[in-house]
């Protein structure tokens, strides 16, 4: 049973915690990408016995349709890290690391990956991860990447590194000097590393076809997430949303399986929303919906569901969000394209977040925080993460003055227990809420946003129900 | 000689820590022809620039010169603190006269500074110079071409300049690269110098001296190292009983000038660094003369640029990195390596486990610590720098005095590592 969390006086008659405490139903989607993962999972412990070769690549910018087209298996280093910060231990696999002589300072995906290593390489489920045949550092949106590929060309010695440098989109625009450039590393370093290690020839019909089951899997990801226009939302678009980028994100974009559960994803949300309902949370159904946030930067992992709870004890939904686009930004209406391969692949890895440049991410947030009708936006800053963290207080100020909305700024980190502070973000928090709530009371929120009118051509804001409820309209 | 040692060394610090860069934008005044362009650490092809008719300015932070309150406004805690004092320098006016600011492709913080500065300074040309980290001919080496051009084309739109007509800008380019080539070429033998007498000189002598020319052009700095060249042909100061040690990690923020100058006093004769690499990116001189100078600075950027933590380390042919650093340790005669790094610096940081245990595998002693520009407490680094010093003159290099065995620095690592696991 959860308990019902007291609202706090600026609250006071509107907010109802997470209410509804309920069994855990496994939707079908659920059931599929439990059973997708597994088979990853199982196909990698007896990939030796199988021959099947391994992968190990980062999920900005990844080829999966590639890797497909190769019939090999995907390893994500950053995956299995986040998955040992959700269950608690990623702390001493850090901890081994630096004691190997890794900074404090420097990126605890990598420290984590180098501890897992150094205590034989068991994945977070347990069982041994095989060693590479092939790592493919491709290069997106993070510098460290390459650093990091550098020390696991160091762990594993002899493995052949194919290199796929992505050009920064620093301009707002991918030119052609761009495209020809990752198109001729694909050509003249990846595919024949690829195909070298595989023993298979390229196959440019399969990687077609798997880039149209992508494109199949992206359009229905993109409408998913454009579900959380609708107030109320029916999921929560970062906490839950981590969850439904799991597929595209971990080597099934591009497979049959990924456009299955991403179409059965589809119905269950939009049936939700046709339901007028709110998010389900680790307790159960939203009772109400209070504030809806749009949140830039990734979530803390160590402290997933205290994390997530902060946010739906006081009725917070996160609408939109920028690290769901880490794996690929498809709002845009960017899809692979199979009739244009290797083109669509370099384009595709310039398009993700953490590789557009600082002043298309405020553009972009900004379309956000309007299109999702957000009463506040909220920057979690990740002491791990350079690529997302750098310039974020720029981010932040811009937002602020371009649409006088709320915002606020936390720090956490990825993996790293030591730099999660509950009373310091809860303290945060709670001054973000209570801003918002007083936004709303006074009817100075939504600078940003037009009123849209009724049918009886009044001007109401249909995002707007603590207003309209409370006879402020 | 027109000044005496103490003048020259006087002036190049006066230059080197002018934080209103007001001997560039002297020489900018002087016509309205000449451009300033800003570029942040490690390396740009500053030939591009000069022949261009602009000149390229340094900008390697405010070091301890000046108190950070708008910069730190922007940034998190456990950023660098490199942009902090670039984000000051810009909201204080300090970049009023430049017309361009490129960016090169190092890190996550520098890259996303370009961006703050497409926000920041709209009017002015911005460029993200990604350097290519494939350094095959056709696609690394096209790729960067372009980038180059675009650079130009960049400068010129905002400047509202015609094009040079294509002979006269290979004229002026390879003039570029002679001069470019003649003060790399100045500059390793004053390193040389140093190495076999590094009292004629401190570092932090010579410190001042090497970055003053990230902030004149290259014509008055050439004249600067060949005055600095003759006064050290003739003995100067006192040899101390000092080690020798390479520096580390120092290759984009840059160490205050008191750190430099505590390791000296801690035992050390500094005898090769990594402090300003860019000046020092490419090894040997890029071809002149030639009918495509733009194509000889490319070639130059693939085949001969120095190691750094910055560059993707492919297999090349010269080595890896833990080889040529080695190398660097036994062709300058060093009895150790500080491993010296600015806090938050990731590409410098997760370089150094690998390259300490290579160099210790190598029979070369190594310390390690952190910095930040503005550090002003160097009681601990003395003590740490103090005792490395006195336990290599105790006990030596730690080589038993044969030639270490070439095959020990080869990445070995996943040995200690299987053994730990």
């Amino acid at each position: 049973m959860s308990k019902i969390i007291a609202p706090p006086p600026f609250l006071k008659g509107a907010a109802k915690a997470a209410a509804k405490p309920s069994e855990v139903i496994k939707e079908r989607s659920m059931l599929l990408q439990k059973q997708m993962l597994g088979d990853l999972f199982h196909d990698l412990t007896t990939a030796k016995d199988t021959g099947r070769k391994v992968v190990y690549t980062f999920v900005p910018g990844n080829l999966s349709e590639l890797i497909l087209a190769f019939d090999m298996l995907p390893v994500y280093p950053e995956i299995n890290a986040l998955q040992w910060g959700m269950r608690k231990k990623s702390g001493s696999l850090i901890r081994d690391a630096e004691k190997y002589g890794y900074s404090e300072d420097v990126c605890t995906y990598v420290k984590c990956d180098v501890g897992m290593f150094l205590n034989g390489n068991i994945g977070p489920t347990g069982e041994k991860l095989p060693p590479p045949d092939l790592l493919l550092l491709s290069y997106t949106g993070c510098f460290t990447f390459l650093k990091w590929f550098e020390n696991l060309q160091k762990l594993y010695p002899g493995v052949p590194t194919a290199m796929l440098h992505t050009p920064y989109a620093a301009d707002g625009v991918i030119t052609e000097d761009m495209v020809t450039y990752m198109v001729r590393q694909l050509e003249e370093d990846v595919i024949p590393k690829m195909e070298m290690v595989s023993g298979k020839k390229f196959n440019p019909e399969k990687l077609s076809r798997h880039l149209g089951l992508a494109s199949e899997s992206e359009d229905w990801i993109s409408k998913i997430f454009d579900l959380t226009k609708i107030v109320p939302s029916p999921i929560d678009a970062y906490f839950a949303g981590v969850y439904y980028i799991g597929p595209i994100n971990a080597g099934f974009r591009g497979a049959e399986s990924a456009v299955e559960y991403y179409h059965q994803l589809y119905l269950e949300v939009a049936e939700r929303a046709r339901e007028g309902r709110t998010p389900v949370t680790p307790e159960g159904e939203l009772e109400e919906e209070r504030f809806r946030l749009v949140v830039e930067g990734p979530p803390n992992w160590t402290h997933f569901r205290e994390f997530w709870k902060l946010f739906y004890d006081m009725g917070a939904v996160v609408v939109a969000s920028s690290y769901t686009k880490v794996g690929g930004l498809f709002d845009n209406g960017f899809r692979h394209d199979p009739d244009n391969p290797l083109e669509s692949l370099a384009r595709y890895c310039m398009g993700c977040y953490t590789n557009i440049s600082l002043p298309e991410r405020v553009n972009l947030l900004e379309g956000f925080i309007k299109d999702y009708k957000a009463d506040g936006f909220l920057i979690n800053s990740i002491k791990s993460c350079n690529s997302f963290s750098a310039g974020q207080l720029l981010i932040m100020r811009e937002l602020e003055q371009r649409l006088g909305v709320p915002v606020s700024f936390i720090e956490s980190d990825l993996v790293d227990p030591r730099y999660f502070s509950y009373a310091n973000i809860k303290n945060r928090l709670d001054s973000f809420f209570q801003m918002m709530d007083q936004r709303k009371r006074v009817g100075g929120r939504h600078q940003f946003s037009k009123p849209e009118q009724t049918s009886s051509g009044e001007q109401c804001s249909m995002i707007l129900p603590v207003l309209q409820q409370e006879g402020a309209l | 000689m027109h000044r005496t040692f103490e003048k020259l060394i006087s002036e190049c610090e006066h230059i080197a820590f002018d934080l209103q860069f007001s001997h560039a934008k002297a020489w900018k005044r002087a016509s309205s022809e000449r451009f300033l362009a800003g570029y942040l650490p490690i390396y740009i092809p500053r030939e591009v620039i000069h022949a261009m008719g602009g000149l390229p300015v340094g900008i390697m932070g405010t070091g301890d010169r000046m108190q950070i309150i708008k910069g730190d406004a922007y940034y998190q805690s456990y950023i660098c603190h490199l942009p902090r004092g670039v984000v000051e320098l810009a909201m204080s006016g300090a970049f009023a006269e430049f017309d361009a600011f490129i960016f090169p492709s190092i890190c996550d913080v520098i890259r996303n500074l370009s961006g703050m500065f497409q926000i920041f300074k709209p009017d002015v040309f911005v460029k993200y110079l990604d350097l290519p980290q494939n350094f095959l001919p056709s696609v690394g080496g096209a790729y960067y071409r372009r980038e180059i051009e675009t650079t130009v084309e960049g400068i010129l739109s905002h400047r509202s300049t015609v094009p040079f007509e294509n002979e006269v800008w290979v004229e002026r380019l390879n003039h570029s690269i002679r001069l470019y080539n003649e003060n790399r070429a100045l500059i390793e033998r004053i390193v040389t110098i140093r190495q076999e007498y590094p009292w004629r000189v401190s570092a932090v002598d010579w410190y001042n001296v090497l970055r003053s020319g990230l902030a004149m052009p290259v014509e008055e700095h050439n004249n600067i190292l060949y005055e600095l060249e003759a006064y050290l042909q003739d003995d100067r100061g006192r040899p101390l009983d000092n080690i020798r040690v390479v520096i580390s990690g120092a290759f984009c923020e840059q160490p205050p000038v008191g750190l430099i100058k505590t390791i000296e006093l801690a035992g050390c004769y500094i005898v090769d660094d990594d402090f300003m690499l860019g000046s020092r990116w490419i090894e040997g001189d890029i071809a002149e003369d030639t009918s495509d100078p733009l194509g000889a600075i490319v070639d130059a950027y693939l085949q001969h640029s120095t190691f750094s933590a910055s560059l993707y380390e492919a297999a090349p042919a010269s080595g890896t990195k833990v080889e040529r650093l080695a190398s660097l340790v036994k062709s300058r005669k060093a009895d150790g390596v500080i491993f010296a790094a600015p806090s938050f610096c990731d590409p410098a940081l997760l370089d150094r486990p690998e390259l300490q245990l290579g160099l210790e595998r190598a029979g070369v002693r190594t310390i390690g610590f952190q910095y930040s520009e503005n550090t002003g407490q160097f009681k601990v680094i003395k003590e740490e720098v103090g005792a490395f010093s006195d336990s290599i003159k105790l006990w030596g290099s730690g080589a038993d005095g044969s030639e270490p065995d070439s095959h020990m620095w080869l990445p070995t690592v996943i040995e200690d590592l299987t053994a730990i696991a």
